[in-house]
């Protein structure tokens, strides 16, 4: 099976729901753990990561600090602000309802008359 | 919030893209080390860890697309492009920059007068709703004011008005003197009615104004001051309001200080310095001084000026037979504004225009010059082409350029238009609102609009010509195209150029024909002074015995030819009497009115004026002797037509008759455009009824003539000597204004205009090289070939003098009210713009001609 191609803004989505339940993380950290949980499905180009994260910045949505890595190497860490987790249930509400409609949507018809 | 931190992030570009390589090149030694725990060379770890990143260069590229603001990244680019290509050619941007400052500069001073004079609201509340209300129209000031019933009447009675007050229109200049604190001075005070500034809607910024008390007949003396004289004589005292000035010896309360931005003289009488304002009562006392009063009145809401000219003149009717024995009020009523600028306003529209013209021919100049300059970029543009340049960039990146030269321009012009609106702003002139003329935010809108607009305006066509320049070489029909543009603009640079040259020669020589009109006295060596102590004497001898010593004191100084006394200076104020021929009936409207001058004797003498029939004055003319007077030729004629004046008898209401002793000829007193009038002069040794007198010396030195009066009256507070060429500079300072600016203007039109014809012509030289080489080598002269230079340099001027002369045609006709002594379609002007311009084109086209006529053949044809 391919690998899926990201849609508009869903990047930014998955980075900010990795961020709210992995807490503060460095790009890398935040692309490997996307690859993990999408099962390897989405084709993802890690250079793009951090386009997403500099515009998540400048919206105020994250935050980011240099620190240290746990192999003691320095890295900048991504941490979710108050209006991300904001913005990140409302989004999360989005794409539920949006899936649930493109279910729907694409549903095989079962009555047809 | 968003925008400010995309902003920053171009701004802080390097630094972003360091910190982002930072954080990539640790992401690529993670996933490195990841990689090679799941067993991968050292090698393949680190290549691994650079694919799944997508690229260093790439992953840069997208976050900058991301953090930035693109447009203006790219505009930035484009900025730093064209500094780079400008710094390569610093001539000709300097030469831009330059002609772009002096167009943009003279549109911003010119816009900041207009602005001042016509545009910005008067500096009164609400002022559109302000009316004038003259009387008569007739040239004196005597016919054009009002006696004050009139005014009483107006107040409260008319149903369009909601409040009508005024001012004495027959203030005398340095009426004033104030003694006291520190040095005696001469101020000029102008006496208003008790709510002239609350009509105007003028707050103090200091006191609170007239009392009730202050404002009634005989009430205490109370003064407004000008902000000009608080600041300058009061030390911007705080507690000004309630101080007490001592003025002609009488204590008068301050009781305000008027705001800086009201400035009476700029509004209603342009060059003169306002220092005071006194109350003028409105009493039987005031009203039987005759008409006074120039009047100013407030619309009430929802009311026009048309309805309340329409009341007025019914109210003026019911109130003549009211008061029999009133002198007549025929009232006029126009827009306050428009009494106040009406008078310049074609001319102010007139420069509007020509610094219109002005702008557009820097347009055409520059834009001819940056054609100029595409045909050398050629390459440059082909390579940026070639590497994938589209042609909106290409476009854009040519506007960039224009627009930066035009910003630059305009830099320069604000700062030559801040000198410039100084200067004219500082000008004693009498040109209404025009001290009040500044440099402010709407003028520099102005001067941005105009940057853009000129910057588009020149750029527009040298951005099109090169983007659309493709990767290989251009065609032949392309290098016509590119000559038939710019030949086309430099034909519209002659045309206006042309247009300018015949608008400025018409004023020139209208100003020229009115230095040129016979002024009726000689200024030359003649010089004035107020000598009136602005004391009161116990009675009228000892005021003639004052000015009869003043007199005779001056005259015995060395060197003087002659000296004199009057009550009124040519081109100043003016007052008209009634003047009967005795024995003659005047029906009603046609009673003749004559201009006042009470004068000694050596008055026409120091004057230098011609007398044509009897005798001037003596000393012997005084109340021992026979009532005389001398007319001028107007007077005599309007009088006596057909007959000897002299020994004929004049009569006035209330005075004695005055027997004709002398004709002297007219003076242009009310304006050197404007015939006389009938003039009549009393000896100042037989009337009391003269207020300001001033000394006319002619010869003698000024110092001299000072001591004298000084040993005369030590307190006498005397101004300078004013030389009677002042009185005429003044008059005809707009004038000259006007003309010499138009002039500038053309000037500078002429200028560009052949630089304009001389750039294209060289062009061509260079261009035709190969081919004039080939012509030379088959036998033409370089005669022949300069010859043909010559031609094509004429028929490019033609053109455009041949459409500039037509417009000028069709257009002069609106400087029409501005001329005097020429006709809008005078031919010698024509003539001479045609002359001038010719000339300056073929001696513009004949530099390039020679540098053909010395081409060597050989040489040129090795060239190619």
């Amino acid at each position: 099976m391919s690998k899926m191609e990201l849609l508009q803004g869903t990047l930014e989505v998955m980075v900010l729901q990795t961020l709210a339940t992995m807490g503060a993380l460095h790009g890398y950290g935040i692309a490997r753990r996307i690859e993990q949980v999408s099962g390897n499905q989405v084709l993802l180009n890690q250079g793009t990561i951090y386009a997403a994260l500099v515009r998540l910045q400048q919206r105020g949505w994250i935050a980011a600090k240099w620190g240290t890595s746990e192999n003691n190497r320095r890295a900048k860490y991504y941490t979710i602000t108050k209006a991300g987790t904001k913005q990140l249930a409302a989004d999360a509400a989005y794409w539920r309802q949006l899936s649930e409609v493109m279910g729907r949507v694409l549903a095989p018809v079962e009555d047809a008359e | 919030m968003e925008l400010w931190r995309r902003a920053r992030a171009v701004l802080r570009g390097r630094a972003m893209d360091q910190e982002l390589d930072e954080e990539m090149a640790s992401h690529v030694e993670m996933a490195t080390e990841e990689n090679r725990r799941r067993g991968m060379s050292e090698a393949e770890a680190r290549r691994a860890a650079l694919a799944a990143l997508g690229g260093l260069a790439a992953a840069r590229e997208t976050h900058r697309e991301a953090r930035g603001i693109p447009l203006m990244e790219t505009l930035w680019q484009d900025l730093r492009y064209a500094l780079r290509t400008l710094r390569r050619d610093v001539g000709l941007a300097a030469f831009a920059i330059l002609i772009t400052g002096l167009g943009v500069g003279a549109s911003v001073t010119v816009f900041s007068v207009v602005h001042a004079i016509l545009l910005r609201d008067l500096p009164v509340a609400d002022g559109e709703r302000l009316l004038w209300i003259a009387n008569t129209g007739g040239d004196g000031l005597s016919a054009r004011t009002t006696q004050t019933a009139y005014l009483k009447d107006m107040q409260g009675n008319l149903s369009t008005l909601a409040e009508a007050g005024g001012y004495f229109a027959f203030y005398g200049i340095g009426d004033l003197k104030m003694t006291g604190a520190g040095e005696p001075e001469r101020l000029t005070g102008v006496p208003v009615t008790g709510n002239f500034f609350s009509l105007l809607g003028v707050v103090p910024v200091l006191g609170t104004g007239f009392t009730e008390a202050e404002t009634q007949p005989n009430g205490p003396d109370a003064v407004m001051v000008s902000h000009d004289f608080w600041e300058r004589r009061m030390h911007r005292d705080a507690g000004a309001a309630g101080r007490t000035l001592l003025l002609n010896e009488r204590p008068c309360r301050v009781a305000g200080v008027l705001p800086k931005t009201f400035d009476f003289g700029a509004m209603f009488a342009p060059g003169v310095r306002v220092d005071v304002f006194p109350v003028f009562p409105l009493s039987d006392q005031s009203n039987r001084w005759g008409n006074t009063m120039s009047v100013v009145g407030r619309l009430k809401p929802g009311a026009t000026a048309a309805e309340a000219a329409a009341e007025m003149k019914v109210f003026a009717r019911q109130l003549a037979k009211q008061y029999p024995g009133q002198n007549d009020f025929t009232p006029q009523v126009r827009p306050l504004r428009e009494y106040v600028s009406g008078s310049v306003r074609t001319a102010m529209l007139v420069l509007s225009g020509a610094v219109g013209l002005v702008l557009l021919i820097v347009c055409a100049n520059l834009s001819n010059l940056l054609l100029a300059r595409a045909t050398a970029r050629q390459k440059e543009i082909s390579i940026r082409v070639a590497l994938g340049a589209g042609r909106w960039r290409i476009m854009r990146q040519m506007l960039v350029e224009s627009l930066l030269l035009a910003a630059l321009g305009a830099a320069l012009g604000l700062a030559l238009a801040a000198a410039g609106t100084r200067v004219l702003a500082g000008l004693e002139t009498e040109i209404p609102m025009m001290a009040l003329a500044q440099l402010d935010w709407q003028a520099m809108g102005f001067a941005m609009t105009a940057a853009v607009v000129t910057g588009i305006g020149f750029g527009l066509a040298p951005a099109v010509r090169m983007s659309a320049v493709t990767g290989s070489d251009r065609g032949a029909s392309a290098t016509r195209q590119h000559t038939r543009v710019r030949n086309a603009l430099v034909v519209a640079e002659v045309a206006l150029a042309s247009l300018l040259l015949v608008g400025s020669g018409l004023l020139i020589r209208s100003f020229a024909r009115v230095l040129d009109v016979t002024l009726g006295f000689q200024p030359r060596q003649a010089a004035a002074v107020r000598i009136d102590p602005g004391r009161d004497f116990p009675n009228r001898e000892a005021r003639h015995a004052y000015y009869r010593a003043a007199l005779d004191a001056a005259r015995a100084l060395p060197g003087m030819e002659a000296v004199g006394l009057t009550d009124t200076l040519p081109l100043g104020k003016n007052r008209t009497w009634g003047a009967a021929a005795k024995g003659q009936v005047y029906g009603p409207g046609n009673f003749p009115l004559a201009y006042v001058r009470v004068v000694s004797d050596g008055f026409f003498e120091s004057m230098g004026m011609t007398l044509v029939q009897g005798r001037t004055f003596t000393a012997n003319d005084d109340k021992s002797g026979l009532p005389a007077i001398v007319v001028n030729e107007t007077l005599a004629r309007r009088l006596w037509p057909g007959e000897d004046p002299l020994g004929k008898v004049i009569l006035r209401a209330g005075a004695p008759e005055r027997v004709v002793v002398g004709v002297v000829k007219d003076v242009r007193h009310l304006a050197l455009e404007k015939e006389a009038g009938g003039e009549m002069y009393l000896p100042i040794w037989q009337t009391g009824d003269f207020s300001q007198v001033d000394l006319v010396t002619r010869g003698g030195s000024e110092a001299l003539v000072r001591n004298a009066l000084r040993g005369l009256d030590p307190a006498l507070p005397l101004t300078a000597f004013r030389p009677l060429q002042t009185l005429v500079d003044t008059a005809v300072s707009p004038r000259r204004l006007i003309a010499l600016l138009l002039g500038g203007f053309a000037t500078f039109a002429l200028l560009l205009a052949s630089l304009g014809i001389y750039g294209v012509i060289s062009y061509s030289v260079t261009q035709r090289r190969k081919e004039m080489g080939i012509r030379m080598a088959l036998g033409a002269t370089g005669a022949a070939l300069q010859q043909g230079i010559l031609w094509q340099t004429l028929r490019l001027a033609g053109a455009g003098l041949g459409v500039g002369l037509l417009a000028a045609w069709a257009l002069t006709r609106v400087l029409q009210g501005m001329l005097f002594g020429v006709t809008p379609s005078d031919p010698a002007t024509f003539g001479a713009a045609m002359a001038l311009l010719t000339g300056v084109a073929l001696l513009a086209g004949y530099l390039p001609a020679r540098r053909a006529a010395r081409l060597n053949p050989v040489e040129t044809l090795r060239l190619e």
